[in-house]
């Protein structure tokens, strides 16, 4: 448990550095829009790693069992928030590249910009 | 075996990542961010998320996945002068993970009880949830009552993203000049693939069915409006996958998509003016019966039906808008 | 319970509410007035919270009835009033401008989902500025930052769209950042409530995740401010947004992410992270110079109009973050005094370059020869407004420039230096209006200017002119009269000041 603690953060500082490499590395929009959404899902992991309890169960309180653990339900409510929004920010940026391609010919951002430029 | 799963998984995912920041083909990049979607809900039950879980799956891995597809066809294909590796990028980037790694050390341990997130505040919501709202998800109490004010903001966070497509794009009938009979008829999709089409047509009314049991059900097992939402919004992209964008605009209305866009949101906030008139602070669902528990489920029924449609609304009306763009 | 105890909650439900509405409404002009109704109630509501907050009074509201720190809590104080009030005020006096230049930029199905869009954009602005949860300050973040994008993208010419995109990338990541760094906090201390963050903060031994969010959330929130070296969406966003969008998001929009900033950094980490105010102070007083110095260069030598004012808004921006890097009660007084009335300036300077661009159809500095011959109203508005960016005395602009100058000069040998980059700027500033001013009045009137056959509209709209003089308005009066946002100022620097121990 405690490896797999830590190995759960690590995930998410590479998972981050990843995702937000191909955000300001790449100049093609769609692979900057994917690296976001893998920026955001590392943060989802970092918050739901946080939910865990040990020998705790999803925070679905049965009847007639006491004692039991369940996990934190903060934490899932916050990243439930979190993806929605995530893909909400997905489908505006989608329609956006979808118009710049229309209007420049091209989706890479260096492209447009010179395209400004002339 | 749980430790041996996680640690696959969450490799898996790192692989994943990197194949999708390194391959040059757009297609395969967009399947390869439904497997880390999928990969993620799978990593999100292991930790004791099953909401989490479903909504990953339905909206990551699903919807997202789709969106991301009726997109890519309207623009090319594969990504033009790759660089090697950006230098500055790659600093920026590392000097971040530092600081990270940096952090951990310090944090509590996975699974450690006595953490201070397991100790302040959502004792609380796992005590007060049966006696205050009666009702066993305790995710879902969380999401409709205790903090119903940020699940409003979200529905709206949805509900922008939905004018802003169309807004954008424009919906053939609705927004924008052109009128739905424009838009190709026909099958183009999987109208040449006999299986699919059979098989699509026989899981449309289940998975309609299931998005109603999800709706329902989130009271007392994972689930509720975003995941109801979702996968309603699914079967109905199946729909008109297989019966053609034409028909399937013809079925709902681009008219009515944006009526259950705005009318959910409408619902829920309508639940918290309703609380205010009843004397109550905004979406103080107590006030909405004589008996407060039945009050809260009361408001949490009808405010989850509300995020259901606002959500089945803009991810159909947003799927139309890519579809019927390039048709 | 009576309709004033609701006041905090329906300053962010009217126009949330509002927005669905305004999609369902079709014919022209319907949605404009309904968005106009609502931001001018929310603007009404502001003012009467504004009232309550003049006394120092601490409003706090719960929403759902549940008690903070298990519910989300909606807490007023002079601070947040300044903003809502700001805020509403932009919203209402661009909207009321707006109708005619909007028509005629977007086909009629569209208006209905453009006006909804600024709903939900003013509602997020207005719900950052008064929650008292640091997630939900998250939420509404990227409500009103969706929004805002929307807004931009309907800009008239196709570098709307990149530059949207470009502000959709650099402020998603910084939402995120501030994701990161919330996790952090609540992570090791169970809670999202700021004041039950400070409390629960003063315990926890292990600092190490605690300096990190701070770093996170600092970086994620001066992404969103635009802060100097962060600034680069900000000049292509403001420049080719439609006119009266950028008078609304270049009054209010950045200031609000600042404000996070500063409650975020006050509230919750100052008292509680040794040497963190040293910390804050140094690392950003040297942006902030730079900022002024670097914004108003480039705006010197400019020649697109908004693109100019858009620098100069990175270099007002470098003022308002040095007043709050003196760390002192004057300097953060200064700090709040200049982002209300630099609000005002800007949002006036934009409203009118608007009106002219309706006659003139370019923002060049060339396109604006002569215009003030045909419109001496919008031409002496704009000097009024100038005046203020400026911070000649008699408008607002002087009063916060005259805080901050004070608040410097008490600050020692490092002081003075700020105080000579602030009388920089101010030179810059006066030699960057009077680029504007000077083809305005001295210019010829050339070509299809003065021959008028390409404008469509033979005077500014009345509705736009009357919106444009209540703003100039504003400079006046808060320059003569600035007992209002002085007195809020003084309010909400003593509460954030008192949060250091």
């Amino acid at each position: 448990m405690e490896l797999l603690g830590l190995f759960n953060y690590w995930v998410f500082a590479v998972l981050l550095m990843v995702g937000f490499y191909a955000v300001i590395a790449k100049t093609n929009m769609v692979k900057k829009l994917l690296g976001l959404s893998i920026f955001q899902g590392a943060v989802f992991l970092l918050y739901i790693t946080m939910d865990k309890v040990d020998g705790g169960t999803a925070p679905i309180i049965q009847p007639g069992v006491v004692d039991a653990i369940y996990s934190n339900p903060l934490p899932q409510v916050l990243i439930l928030t979190a993806i929605v929004v995530g893909i909400s920010t997905t489908a505006l940026g989608l329609a956006l590249i979808v118009r710049i391609y229309e209007a420049y010919g091209t989706i890479e951002e260096d492209e447009t910009q010179r395209l400004d430029i002339e | 075996m749980t430790v041996l799963f996680g640690i696959f998984l969450l490799t898996l995912l790192v692989v994943v990542a990197i194949g999708i920041v390194r391959t040059g083909n757009l297609f395969t990049a967009v399947m390869l961010t439904g497997i880390f979607s999928l990969l993620m809900a799978a990593n999100f039950f292991v930790l004791d998320a099953a909401d989490v879980a479903l909504t990953e799956a339905a909206v990551g891995a699903g919807i997202s996945t789709v969106l991301l597809l009726g997109g890519l066809a309207l623009v090319p294909g594969r990504e033009r002068n790759r660089r090697r590796l950006h230098g500055l990028a790659l600093g920026i980037v590392s000097l971040i993970t530092l600081m990270v790694v940096y952090a951990t050390f310090e944090k509590p341990r996975l699974g450690d009880p006595s953490a201070p997130v397991h100790q302040h505040v959502a004792p609380w919501y796992l005590e007060q949830t049966p006696i205050l709202v009666g009702i066993p998800n305790v995710v879902t109490a969380v999401l409709g009552t205790f903090r119903g004010y940020d699940t409003l903001g979200e529905v709206i966070v949805v509900f922008t993203a939905g004018i802003g497509v169309l807004f954008l794009l424009g919906l053939p009938g609705a927004i924008g000049s052109r009128k739905t009979e424009e838009v190709q008829p026909g099958n183009s999709y999987l109208g040449h693939h006999l299986i699919p089409q059979i098989v699509g047509t026989l899981l449309i009314p289940f998975i309609l069915l299931f998005a109603l049991y999800v709706q329902f059900h989130g009271e007392y097992g994972p689930g509720g409006g975003f995941q109801a939402g979702a996968i309603f919004a699914a079967g109905m992209i199946l729909y008109s996958l297989i019966a053609g964008e034409r028909e399937a605009l013809q079925v709902i209305t681009p008219r009515v998509l944006i009526g259950l866009m705005a009318s959910g949101a409408l619902l829920f906030g309508g639940v918290g003016i309703v609380s205010m008139l009843l004397g109550g602070n905004f979406l103080d669902y107590n006030m909405l019966a004589d008996n407060p528990v039945a009050g809260q489920q009361w408001g949490i029924l009808i405010i989850e039906l509300g995020v259901g449609i606002t959500v089945t609304g803009v991810l159909l009306a947003v799927y139309h808008a890519f579809a019927a763009r390039g048709r | 319970m009576s309709i004033a105890s609701q006041l905090p909650a329906l300053q962010i439900v009217v126009p949330l509410l509002v927005a669905p509405l305004t999609v369902l409404l079709r014919g022209s002009g319907l949605a404009w007035a309904a968005a106009t109704a609502a931001s001018a109630m929310a603007f009404a509501i502001a003012v009467a919270l504004t009232l309550t907050a003049l006394d120092g009074a601490t409003i706090s509201y719960d929403m759902g009835g549940w008690p903070a720190p298990y519910g989300i809590e909606l807490r007023l104080d002079a601070f947040s009033a300044l903003l809502l009030l700001l805020t509403t005020g932009a919203s209402t006096l661009s909207l009321l401008g707006a109708r005619d230049s909007i028509a005629e930029l977007m086909g009629e199905s569209r208006e209905p989902l453009f006006y909804a869009a600024w709903l939900v954009a003013l509602a997020g602005l207005c719900g950052i500025a008064i929650t008292g949860d640091a997630f939900n300050v998250f939420v509404f973040m990227e409500i009103s930052s969706l929004a805002t994008y929307v807004l931009i993208a309907a800009g008239p010419d196709r570098r709307a769209l990149t530059a949207a995109f470009k502000y959709l990338i650099m402020g998603t990541v910084g939402a995120t950042f501030y994701l990161i760094g919330v996790g952090l906090v609540y992570m090791m201390t169970g809670t999202l409530n700021f004041a039950d963050m400070e409390a629960r903060l003063a315990e926890v031994d292990e600092v190490r995740p605690i300096v990190v969010a701070a770093g996170f959330i600092t970086i994620g929130l001066a992404l969103k401010a635009a802060i100097f070296p962060l600034h680069v969406w900000l000049p292509n966003a403001y420049s080719s947004a439609p006119n009266l969008v950028t008078v609304f998001i270049a009054a209010c929009s950045t200031k609000v992410a600042l404000y996070v900033l500063l409650r975020f950094d006050f509230f919750v980490f100052h008292g509680n992270l040794v040497g963190h105010a040293f910390q804050f102070s140094s690392f950003l007083a040297p942006l902030a110079v730079l900022g002024i110095l670097v914004g108003s260069a480039v705006a010197v030598v400019e020649s697109n109009v908004k693109r100019l004012l858009a620098y100069s808004s990175v270099a007002q921006l470098g003022y308002i973050l040095l007043g709050a890097s003196f760390g002192d009660l004057a300097g953060m007084t200064a700090a709040i005094t200049l982002m209300f009335n630099h609000g005002l300036a800007k949002g006036a300077l934009f409203m009118a370059i608007a009106a002219l661009a309706m006659h003139t159809r370019g923002h060049t500095l060339a396109d604006l020869s002569g215009a003030a011959r045909q419109m001496p109203w919008t031409a002496a508005a704009l000097v009024i407004a100038g005046a203020s960016l400026i911070g000649i005395p008699g408008t607002a602009g002087f009063i916060s420039k005259w805080l901050l100058l004070q608040a410097a000069l008490q600050q020692g040998p490092l002081g003075v230096v700020a105080a000579v980059a602030v009388v920089a700027g101010s030179l810059a500033a006066l030699a960057y209006v009077w680029r504007i001013i000077e083809p305005l009045y001295f210019g010829t009137a050339e070509g299809s200017t003065a021959g008028g056959s390409t404008a469509v509209y033979t005077a500014t709209p009345p509705l736009l002119l009357l919106a444009l003089w209540l703003a100039a308005g504003a400079n006046v009066y808060f320059g003569l009269i600035p007992a209002v946002p002085v007195s809020l100022s003084e309010l909400a620097a003593a509460e954030l000041l008192g949060h250091l121990r």
